[in-house]
């Protein structure tokens, strides 16, 4: 077996693995984070608690209706969606004439109420929720042990990378949305209903949200603080790409998470604070982001 | 963010009184020194002290946000880091109460001018997840630092003596002392907010352009706002450690960052007394649902929400609209 400075391979890319697998999280979350940034101009705190409402959809399914997980994969994002309309639709919709912070301030709100519940009904110490059979084995690929359950989480979130990235940039619903992100004053003149448009965006984001908690199910411990720590790292993924572009979302998600398994195999003590480090790195040499357009 | 309603027309009403300050204002702040005086005979001195600490703090903040219109959601690194190096200092380096909290203090301005430099590069929204992100990475450097303790924080910080001479263990003594820090405080953030500095500020915060076309350099005044705030932040979290002998990563978490966002919401923000009121009103929140858990957080979400939907100006900006003074 080859050695990379002092790497076993198996290491390496046990790492990598992880990174990807993180980078997968980072890209689906910061992707919600960026459609509803362009069309509603706020930042969804909530975004983290809606990740930890999918995580607890699916394991509500399995445990009081016996729904399993591939089930759960289509029917909990909606769901997730769902709850996100009825949020947008009552209350988030009265801030729109208003400086975008308060809604940041009101989503942070509303990611407490929704934590604090959980908290006191469900406990902070994790459930566990098995994967299911088709999940469990591996490959064994020559240089490295490959687990489904992680390969699945890769190309599931990618897959609904890219499914978003087509349906923005290449329908007529995301022409809709990508002209009202421009000017939504123009596009409800033309007679498109924007604010409905609106609505289903939040609805989206959140649902995409949701889907990365279905997805982080069986690999985390379904727990209510699951959202909270990661939300923050999506934000400075978000600082770093900027939110001009799908695309860029992806990319910057996916490469974070892989520089992060790096520095967990080179230099572990740094791995919880390098994408903060890029961060700043980011903001001293491209404030706008790597595919921002300045602001 | 302006939570001003007509600050212009308020102004020609307002009498002057002693030291340039509006009559009204002098007789609150001397109706709160006299209150604060009597307060540990009436109440008990330790929870007294939190809201002072957890007072100066918010108005801290409130001199970044309600003057400087710039929303910090990483306030917790500066009060936290303060905090862990005000008790390191007192209790491994064996400083009196008062270079400890200097030494603190320090620390915090030095963070802030290293992070505010960094995050006025961006602007609202994204200012916000800057500073919410490297407050973040403070909360991990503590998580691992060595002198931090982890996840037991520093624990039995030794109040000391005061000047080498007074001892502090008494809490009433202790009190006398917390409540000279938190006067000097609030009238320092007083004098900064009605200096040409904040009037600047303000004008930055209504029209940032327009700022600019006057000549001023936008940058240089909201870095040192920034850090002014970081500082006081600081002393409000270095004092908070040699009051309750503890510094812990409590303090440098989130939740301690949304905390102080709430405070200055419920009282007020860009209003000099609302957070106060707000500090009081959440301390006392949490002391008297303390027992019931996550419910607290449940409360707390729900002022914000609430605060945020119908009660935008707080409890400070109503009164003030009522009375038809600025306070």
């Amino acid at each position: 077996m080859f050695e990379l400075l002092g790497i076993p391979p198996q290491v390496l890319f046990g790492q990598l693995l992880l990174g990807l697998i993180n980078g997968s999280f980072y890209a689906v979350l910061s992707l919600g984070l960026a459609v509803i940034f362009g069309l509603l101009n706020i930042i969804n705190f909530t975004h983290g608690a809606q990740y930890m409402l999918g995580a607890f959809g699916a394991w509500m399914l399995l445990n009081y209706l016996g729904v399993g997980y591939w089930w759960a994969v289509f029917i909990v994002p909606p769901i997730v969606g769902v709850t996100g309309i009825v949020l947008e639709r009552v209350l988030i919709r009265r801030l729109y004439h208003l400086d975008h912070l308060y809604g940041l301030l009101l989503t942070f709100g509303l990611a407490l109420i929704i934590v604090g519940f959980f908290r006191q009904f469900f406990g902070v110490s994790g459930l566990p929720y098995p994967p299911p059979p088709l999940l469990t084995g591996g490959h064994n690929l020559g240089f490295m042990y490959l687990p489904n359950s992680r390969a699945w989480v890769i190309v599931a979130s990618l897959i609904v990378c890219l499914a978003t990235w087509f349906i923005i940039e290449k329908t007529r619903l995301g022409a809709y949305l990508r002209a009202a992100t421009e000017n939504p004053v123009m596009v409800g003149a033309f007679g498109i209903n924007v604010p409905l448009l609106v609505t289903l965006t939040y609805g989206f984001g959140v649902a995409l949200a949701g889907f990365a908690g279905v997805l982080a199910a069986p690999i985390y411990a379904v727990n209510p603080n699951m959202g909270a720590d990661l939300i923050i790292v999506v934000f400075a993924v978000v600082v770093i790409g900027g939110m001009g572009s799908i695309l860029g979302s992806i990319l910057t998600g996916f490469g974070l998470g892989l520089i992060e398994g790096l520095t967990r195999v080179f230099y572990p003590e740094g791995s919880a604070v390098v994408i903060f480090v890029i961060m700043a790195l980011v903001l001293l040499v491209k404030p706008a982001g790597l595919f921002g357009r300045s602001v | 963010m302006t939570t001003d309603t007509n600050p212009i027309a308020m102004a020609a009403i307002t009498s002057v009184g002693a030291a340039g300050m509006p009559r009204h204002h002098f007789a609150i702040f001397a109706a709160l020194f006299v209150f604060l005086i009597a307060a540990p005979f009436l109440l008990y001195p330790i929870f007294v002290m939190k809201v002072l600490c957890f007072a100066l703090f918010a108005c801290a903040f409130n001199l970044l946000l309600g003057y400087g219109g710039l929303l910090s959601f990483g306030h917790a690194a500066y009060f936290g880091m303060a905090s862990y190096v005000s008790a390191h200092a007192a209790k491994v380096w064996g400083l009196t109460p008062e270079l400890a909290i200097i030494a603190g203090t320090l620390v915090a301005a030095v963070l802030g001018l290293a992070i505010g430099s960094l995050a006025i590069r961006r602007h609202g929204i994204y200012f916000a997840m800057v500073t919410l992100a490297f407050a973040q990475m403070i909360y991990f450097f503590s998580l691992q630092a060595a002198f931090t303790g982890g996840e037991d924080g520093i624990q039995a910080v030794p109040r000391g003596h005061l000047f080498g001479l007074i001892d502090l263990r008494s809490s009433e003594v202790l009190y006398f002392f917390v409540l000279a820090i938190f006067f000097a405080g609030i009238l320092l953030i007083y004098r900064i907010i009605h200096s040409p500095f904040g009037q600047v500020l303000k004008a930055i915060r209504e029209n940032e352009p327009r700022a600019i076309s006057l000549g001023y350099r936008v940058n240089r005044y909201k870095l040192a706002v920034f850090v002014l705030s970081a500082t006081l932040a600081g002393v409000a979290g270095a004092t908070k450690a040699i009051v309750f002998q503890l510094a812990s990563l409590t303090d440098v978490y989130w939740t301690m960052s949304g905390e102080v966002v709430l405070m200055t919401l419920l009282g007020g923000m860009g209003t000099v007394f609302g957070p106060i009121v707000g500090a009081a009103v959440i301390v006392t929140m949490q002391n008297y649902l303390a027992t019931f858990g996550d419910w607290v957080t449940i409360g707390q979400g729900i002022i914000f929400v609430v605060a945020v939907l119908l009660f935008r100006e707080g409890i400070i900006g109503v009164l003030a609209k009522w009375i038809r003074k600025p306070l």
